[in-house]
């Protein structure tokens, strides 16, 4: 197994850093004060194609492959973890199945908007009543003549409203059956479809999580993502990259946390020593330890996942692992910080907060543990 | 037009100098193109596509310094050039000069661009030796290049004053900070990077030999600047306070 990096990926990884620095991180406390959505950041990343990393240049991507998407992750939730999710939901589960999934003419109309980053994706599956077990969804889809009429509603929609696309799911059949979910592109200004109340969120300030109502809202019959009933495969197909990709995220949190501990201590004073003692030191070399073996995980999973290989288990083992050492991590490093970690005056108490939803989103990890020894005991 | 753009590998300039045994330590440091040269990238593209022609980048230096000339391609440059000297001896500005100087015997080129100074030597040398060498004129520290036909109207800072000096072509001209913005090399650009031509140029291509390019300085010390010592905090009444410091500053200091 080689982790090398490509030197296009290096030129990338130094590329995205760069930019998280000079334009992304000048953004963070106005998203932190206000909790607004950065709009314009999404222009100037689909100009330096950051919004269509793993598609195709034919769609307008950057043709890159997984690997370097994971990177770009990686290095953005550095800077800004809530700017990490807005590129992680755009692009695995925005964009990705309508080029998967998505018929040419679903695929020219839709994917070079997205990849360019003058169309914002989303995806909205999980409801008040269904959230890891997609088969209770309850929004329905009924075809009358050549559209498909929804009703029902869609909570913790992360890009809602600010999507132009939201990959919906809908049952159109019998309730309790997973064969009769399907899969539709619904555009923002579908006559019927509404934005819900934004939630007030613990962290990833600046990204916004929605929920969504549909009231007989109508989507053309073309918008059908698939065929009716491919819903559910279309919603798993992508599971295994969001994963890795948050995984990605929580890697890109802890890191930014263990450099602000890092320096903290090289410079606090205390009892007139320095801070950097050896009790210290133990601590950093565990986040750092924990870290590294986090990184292991998550560019092992990208590595099979670019492959075509299996990757089910490890990409829940990366996103269980980084996430619970982006909470491990930061959580020292408040500590470290002291008094001062607690205060909104240093960054650490945002990688803190931020963090947390790692371990949540994208199938909890609990849900993790389910999958990896379901895969430990299958034979 | 053919531009050329004189480019070199630095450290980043985040990176925190280490030296042992003379040496300086370079393990693990993150190197960038020279932020200077960076604006001589930019500007070289900018006039390439208002005026047309190709923009080429060239550097002195070992293989690793190919990663910089493929993110000056991502960045829209046409095509790269590789000197590799590392059979040089102690090489130092002379050497460069002498390198370039044989590299450009076999080019015609309209304008060569360069950074003002590079932030790790810093001897800002290069583009003034070369424009001598090569019998052409230069212009350094632009803030503001114009062309016109034959000629370039070269805005340049002095020490804060602007001075403004017309030449004509071909001419070699350093680029200071302020000239541009540097573009980002986009994702695609990166892929496309990748099939744009490189050439690795060693000293037999160039018809130079080890001996005549081995540097003309000796270094003789390599040391970091002393730490930077805690301040001073006076105390008593204001008037003693203020004596004390006009006292500090004419005997400790000796700046008054």
């Amino acid at each position: 197994m080689n982790l090398q990096s490509t030197n296009e990926q290096e030129m990338m990884r130094h590329m995205v850093r760069t930019f998280a620095q000079n334009e992304v991180a000048r953004e963070v406390p106005n998203m932190e004060a206000t909790d607004q959505f950065p709009r314009h950041l999404i222009k100037k990343m689909g100009e330096i194609g950051l919004m269509g990393v793993p598609l195709p240049e034919r769609y307008s991507g950057s043709g890159m492959d997984f690997t370097s998407y994971i990177l770009a992750i990686h290095e953005m939730s550095k800077v800004s973890a809530a700017v990490g999710v807005i590129l992680s939901v755009h692009t695995s589960v925005g964009t990705k199945p309508i080029y998967t999934f998505g018929t040419e003419q679903q695929k020219r109309h839709y994917v070079p908007k997205l990849a360019r980053g003058e169309y914002l994706g989303a995806f909205a599956l999980t409801e008040p009543g269904a959230g890891s077990d997609a088969a209770a969804l309850k929004t329905t889809a009924v075809k009358k003549g050549n559209e498909y009429i929804l009703n029902g509603s869609k909570v913790f929609i992360t890009n809602g409203g600010e999507a132009d696309t939201y990959i919906v799911f809908a049952r159109t059949g019998q309730l309790g059956s997973k064969s009769n979910i399907s899969a539709f592109i619904v555009e923002k200004d579908t006559p019927g479809f509404m934005v819900g109340k934004k939630e007030k969120k613990m962290g990833l300030k600046g990204s916004n999580t929605t929920s969504l109502t549909f009231e007989d809202a109508s989507v053309p019959e073309r918008q059908l993502l698939g065929n009716e009933g491919d819903g559910l495969a279309i919603a798993m197909a992508n599971l295994n990259a969001g994963r890795i990709g948050i995984a990605a995220q929580a890697l890109g949190i802890a890191e930014a946390a263990l450099e602000e501990a890092k320096s903290y201590v090289q410079e606090r004073k205390q009892f007139g020593q320095p801070a950097k003692q050896q009790g210290v030191a133990f601590k950093l070399a565990d986040m750092a330890t924990n870290i590294e073996a986090a990184k292991l995980l998550t560019y092992r999973a990208a590595n099979l996942y670019d492959k075509g290989l299996p990757s089910r288990k490890q990409a829940s083992m990366a996103k269980l692992f980084a996430s619970k050492t982006a909470m491990k991590v930061t959580t020292e490093a408040v500590q470290l910080f002291g008094g001062y970690g607690y205060t909104t005056d240093v960054p650490v108490e945002r990688f803190f907060r931020d963090a947390k939803v790692c371990e949540i989103y994208e199938g909890t990890s609990e849900i993790q543990k389910h999958v990896i020894g379901k895969a430990l005991l299958a034979n | 037009m053919n531009i050329y753009v004189l480019l070199k590998r630095t450290f980043d300039t985040e990176e925190k100098i280490e030296i042992e045994n003379g040496e300086i330590i370079d393990d693990g440091a993150e190197f960038i193109i020279n932020p200077y040269d960076e604006y001589a990238v930019e500007e070289a593209i900018q006039i390439r596509d208002e005026h047309g022609g190709e923009v080429s980048v060239v550097t002195v230096g070992d293989e690793e310094a190919e990663k910089q000339l493929r993110t000056a391609l991502a960045m829209g440059a046409d095509q790269a050039y590789l000197i590799e000297d590392e059979d040089i001896e102690n090489g130092d500005e002379y050497s460069t000069q002498e390198l370039l100087k044989a590299f450009f015997a076999e080019k015609e080129y309209d304008l060569i661009l360069g950074g003002n100074v590079a932030v790790d030597g810093g001897s800002g040398q290069i583009g003034p030796r070369l424009a001598d060498q090569l019998d052409i004129v230069h212009v350094t520290s632009a803030v503001d290049i114009t062309l016109e036909g034959n000629e370039a109207k070269v805005e340049r800072d002095v020490e804060g004053d602007q001075e403004i000096i017309s030449v004509s072509l071909p001419a070699l001209i350093t680029a200071q900070q302020g000239l541009n913005e540097p573009r980002y090399p986009s994702l695609p650009g990166i892929m496309k990077a990748k099939k744009k031509p490189l050439e690795t140029l060693d000293l037999d291509d160039l018809d130079v030999d080890e001996e005549d390019a081995e540097g003309k300085t000796k270094t003789v010390e390599r040391f970091l600047p002393p730490e930077k010592q805690a301040g001073r905090i006076l105390e008593g009444e204001v008037e003693g306070q203020v004596q004390e410091l006009v006292r500090l500053l004419k005997t400790d200091a000796k700046v008054l």
